[in-house]
């Protein structure tokens, strides 16, 4: 006996929020993928838990494939930060405005 | 409140703590030291709710790859100048909407029909997990490969240098 399913869905609610918290309201690029990160943690630990819960191993595959888009995602995300960075000399989200939007 | 329930609640209080920590420091390095002690805690909790390769895998390519990548990249790219300042009003819509959200999700999982019971222990082995995957799921395994492949070339094309003679010198 572990805990109830509602526990570890509710710690996973909470580490999506400050993912996302962070992914909102962080002006630094690097921060911004920092809460993905975070997020699809979060999402994994919910399958985890659902897994254990049914007692089927599917939620632990989604979970395998969950982590190879996380450094698929890393990979390409880091390498677009330095090339804008290169770009524009800064890694700053509001400094990105030679559109005018 | 056997062994394993109060386990899960340190190892969710020192993911949350470490978590918090991490997206409210001013430093990105910080935050990625403060995210590798939150996912080593993941790790023990995937073991806890019993996938012990998911528990390995997350401590070799979160804590391992993606955080040492962040690393790196943090000590290679040049120190911003006047980042986040901070104002309250970059937090207060962000942090609003995920206490509604919050709130929201409680509501619903609480409402949820045997949410009180507590799961059973048990333990999936990574070879019993292994034939699972290659006999269910061979074909988004394929998949996965593939797209791992495709990042592989998208960071070597995004990350080379800007002159073509460089490049071309190199050869």
């Amino acid at each position: 006996m572990i805990v109830p399913y509602g526990d570890v869905l509710l710690l996973a609610i909470i580490l999506f929020l400050l993912g996302a918290v962070c992914s909102i309201s962080r002006r630094n690029l690097l921060m911004i993928l920092i809460g993905v990160e975070i997020m699809l943690n979060a999402a994994g630990l919910a399958f985890v838990a659902a897994s254990l819960k049914w007692s089927l191993l599917d939620g632990q595959a989604f979970v395998l494939f969950i982590f190879a888009a996380a450094a698929s995602e890393v990979a390409v995300g880091l390498a677009l930060i330095v090339y804008s960075q290169r770009r524009t000399g800064s890694l700053n989200a509001d400094r990105y405005d030679s559109m005018k939007g | 409140m056997t062994l394993y329930a109060v386990i899960f609640y340190v190892l969710a209080v020192v993911i949350l703590a470490s978590t918090l920590l991490a997206i409210i420091q001013r430093q990105v390095i910080h935050a990625v030291v403060y995210l590798i002690v939150s996912f080593f805690a993941t790790g023990l909790l995937f073991y806890l709710l019993g996938a012990p390769f998911l528990a390995a895998l997350e401590v070799i390519i979160y804590a391992g790859a993606i955080m040492v990548l962040f690393l790196f990249i943090v000590m290679t790219v040049r120190a911003e100048s006047g980042e986040d300042k901070g104002e309250i009003y970059h937090w207060l819509p962000a942090v609003v909407l995920a206490i509604i959200s919050f709130f929201v999700g409680g509501v619903l999982i609480f409402k949820i029909p045997g949410s009180k019971m507590s799961l059973n222990t048990g333990m999936a082995s990574p070879a019993t997990f292994g034939q699972f995957l290659f006999k269910n799921y061979w074909f988004p395994v394929e998949i996965a490969s593939f797209l791992l492949l495709i990042g592989l070339v998208g960071a070597l094309y995004l990350g080379r240098q800007e002159s073509k003679k460089e490049s071309e010198d190199r050869r």
